[in-house]
């Protein structure tokens, strides 16, 4: 790609919890926003454009919410855009906001992405606003059911993947869930939500956002922190549903992950690739996305999770922040994504830093496991010394 | 000029009928009007690089309204694509923006509205914040009165002035096939009327309109090999203002229309045509005099948002009027305007042009 280089120099994010009520939308959003500037060593008049992400307007009940959100995000008098791509718009957020600078449109670009779930009934928007809504967890389950018979994998899988998830929210300050005493017994032994989903497999329901802000390779080199670079981006969709589809293993998935090595010279991604922050919403989906992402072989991603290769101190970690299981403010879940792995490169990430990180993947997923939006970050512009 | 790889080109349009109700859905009115688009690019969905669509749930009625909308690109292989909650001209700034990044050449943007399916005056108040403006029920007819009241009293223009611009693009509008209001009207019965919103009539209002439209982009030489006359964009800005109508400088001017147009370069040369997203009659004043607009450059000759206001998709309508102009009409430098939000809070100018 012919683009300009571009830096991620400043990252923001709430404390994310079940219900902040100590602040308005506009508040949550200016919250992250604050501390991404104050990272970056920036104030609100640096910001060229602002890029807003969130999940349905339905999930708060406010149409475009960018229009009433403009002078909370210092916009007045400058671009501000709005994407919306169901679930991976956390992703797309960033991925756009990369864009405007590496398109040269702008020297320093906010995006910011938010749910503020509490003020509304996330439940009844996830069914499409209609009634009798089976929400995601009764949407994907089936796919979970599909992908265990397929690989065979033994049931504890997916416990392990809650218990380690919760166990690195336990090092995140900002996580919504801290369940540093949880044990794969308590995951077993919680209610059952959608066969063969645990209450304690699930993601919660967050009230939060994140923000990232992009500059130029000058810009990333004279921030006063260190940078990550933007080294891939690739948003994939496919329809929903069709005969012959694979909703297990989608083909956009696949294809998301193979542009984005290509790009960046990655042969063997597990090799080669430092850690990754993937969507996993219900425990079942990081062994789902190992594979589909093609960093396991088919039938291998179990594996990966059972011999602790995922975990924190791990060959590849995966969700080093605790993932979308330790916080779940929807439209913000993929650029919390996105953020992690910046942090990673950045050697910022804290009590869950991986030792040397250089390269770091991040990835969101959305509606019937059918847009994907990823990108690659590196502590340079060639940590593969290709 | 020469054109080169940097630069950006529609080389392909549709619009669908616009209609007060369409019984078909958001992504049945969007699959023959982007097939429609890539016939006249003389591409197929195979040949896209990149897909991006601008609509919004509300108006469809259901959260995620969008997903089933691939289905109208042919989503299979897996697409680069994406959306955005807005007009369709900004779907087409991200279309813009995705092909600066030099690895693709081609791209469609759309915008689709199914407007029919709520009541425009209670859906709207949810779309101002959510804690101050809401409550108030301040819904867009109750805000762009004031805006009209304030416009009035600065003495910048009267309700006659108004009733003839009124009438100037329901004239124009005969000649457009897609216009859903259209015809001869008489300025002193318009005057006559009823006011909806004092001192709104109901001529001041848009119609309810259900509608789609797409372009197809291309880049560089690209743009030469699909189209024989491309429409160059050599300009596009947006910018917003303080969302409060309370909070702005002066409700009767537009200063992010003022900056977007100094941002897309509009002052570079003559305009010969505008087309302007004003869904308010009288906005085509602020926003006709923020564009720096004189009296040789032929404003509407569509007949405007007061013609069709597929809300979402009138905004890219404007571009896709103004490029037919240079496609299709001879002209060479045309200006699109795309408004959003209450009282014109946000603005979008793109500025077109054809090879001399």
């Amino acid at each position: 790609m012919s683009h300009q280089p571009v830096a991620i120099v400043g990252i923001g994010q709430t404390h994310h919890k079940k219900r902040r009520g100590d602040v308005s939308i506009a508040g949550l959003v200016r919250e992250a926003a604050q501390r991404a500037l104050e990272d970056a060593n920036m104030d609100w008049g640096d910001i060229d454009a602002v890029v807003l992400g969130k999940a349905p307007d339905l999930f708060e009940g406010v149409m475009k919410p960018e229009m009433y959100l403009a002078d909370a995000l210092g916009a007045v008098n400058k671009p501000m855009f709005r994407v919306h791509t169901a679930g991976s718009v956390g992703g797309s957020t960033g991925i756009v906001g990369s864009h405007l600078v590496g398109a040269g449109r702008h020297k320093r670009v906010l995006s910011v992405a938010f749910e503020k779930q509490s003020e509304g009934n996330a439940q009844f928007a996830l069914g499409g606003g209609k009634s009798g809504s089976i929400g995601a967890g009764g949407a994907f389950a089936p796919f979970i059911r599909a992908y265990i018979r397929r690989s065979g994998a033994p049931e504890d899988i997916g416990w392990q993947v809650a218990v380690k998830d919760r166990q690195n929210g336990a090092k995140n300050p900002y996580a919504h869930l801290k369940l540093a005493d949880i044990t794969i017994e308590k995951v077993k032994e919680s209610p059952m939500m959608w066969d063969p989903l645990h209450f304690l497999e699930s993601c919660p329901s967050s009230d939060g956002a994140c923000a990232v802000v992009f500059t130029d390779e000058d810009g990333g080199k004279a921030a006063s922190k260190p940078p990550a670079w933007v080294l891939a981006t690739a948003m994939k969709s496919e329809p929903s549903t069709f005969a012959g589809r694979d909703a297990v293993s989608p083909q956009g998935a696949h294809d998301c992950s193979a542009e984005i090595y290509k790009a960046v010279g990655v042969t063997n991604p597990r090799e080669q690739i430092d850690c990754a922050e993937l969507y996993v919403p219900f425990s079942w989906y990081e062994p789902m996305w190992l594979e589909a992402h093609d960093i396991a072989a088919p039938g291998e991603g179990w594996k990966m999770t059972d011999s602790g290769a995922t975990a924190l101190d791990g060959d590849f970690p995966v969700n080093m922040s605790g993932g979308v299981l330790s916080s779940n403010p929807i439209g913000a879940s993929g650029l919390l994504r996105f953020a992690e792995a910046a942090l990673q490169v950045r050697g910022q990430a804290g009590d869950h830093q991986v030792g040397g990180a250089k390269l770091a993947l991040a990835q969101a997923y959305g509606a019937n496991a059918q847009f994907f939006a990823m990108w690659a970050v590196g502590s340079s512009l060639d940590p593969l010394g290709s | 000029m020469p054109r080169t790889e940097n630069d950006i080109a529609i080389v392909g349009y549709a619009q669908s009928p616009m209609l007060r109700r369409s019984e078909h859905t958001e992504t049945e009115m969007m699959l023959p009007t982007v097939q429609g688009a890539l016939k006249m690019a003389g591409l197929t969905k195979d040949d896209i690089g990149f897909t991006v669509s601008g609509s919004c749930d509300y108006l469809s009625g259901q959260a995620f309204s969008f997903v089933s909308n691939v289905d109208a690109y042919g989503a299979w292989p897996p697409i680069n694509e994406s959306h955005v909650e807005m007009d369709g001209a900004w779907a087409m700034y991200e279309a813009f923006v995705r092909l600066l990044q030099g690895d693709i050449d081609t791209a469609v943007a759309a915008g689709v509205g199914k407007n029919s399916n709520s009541d425009a005056a209670t859906l709207y108040t949810i779309e101002v914040d959510p804690y101050y403006l809401t409550p108030l029920g301040a819904d867009p007819q109750s805000l762009a009165a004031l805006q009209y009241r304030a416009l009035l009293d600065s003495g910048k223009a009267t309700e006659r002035d108004v009733a003839e611009l009124v009438a100037r693009n329901r004239a124009s509008a005969k000649g457009n096939v897609h216009a859903q209001v259209s015809g001869d009207f008489d300025v002193d019965e318009l005057l006559a009327a009823d006011y909806v919103r004092n001192p709104l009539r109901r001529h001041d209002l848009p119609p309810t309109t259900d509608g789609c439209a797409a372009v197809v982009l291309a880049r560089g030489k690209k743009a030469y090999e699909l189209c024989e006359r491309p429409v160059w964009i050599t300009g596009i800005d947006h910018r917003i203002e303080p969302h409060l109508p309370t909070l702005r400088q002066d409700l009767t001017s537009s200063i992010s229309t003022k900056l977007a147009a100094d941002g897309a370069g509009a002052g570079n040369g003559p305009i010969e045509v505008a087309e302007v997203y004003a869904p308010f009659s009288f906005q085509e004043l602020i926003v006709t005099e923020a564009l720096g607009l004189g009296a040789d450059t032929a404003v509407n000759p569509s007949g405007g948002a007061l013609a069709a206001n597929p809300v979402m998709v009138t905004g890219l309508i404007r571009v896709i009027e103004a490029a037919k102009q240079i496609m299709e009409n001879g002209k060479s430098r045309t200006l699109a305007h795309a408004t959003s939000g209450p009282c014109l809070q946000q603005n979008l100018v793109t500025i077109l042009e054809g090879d001399a």
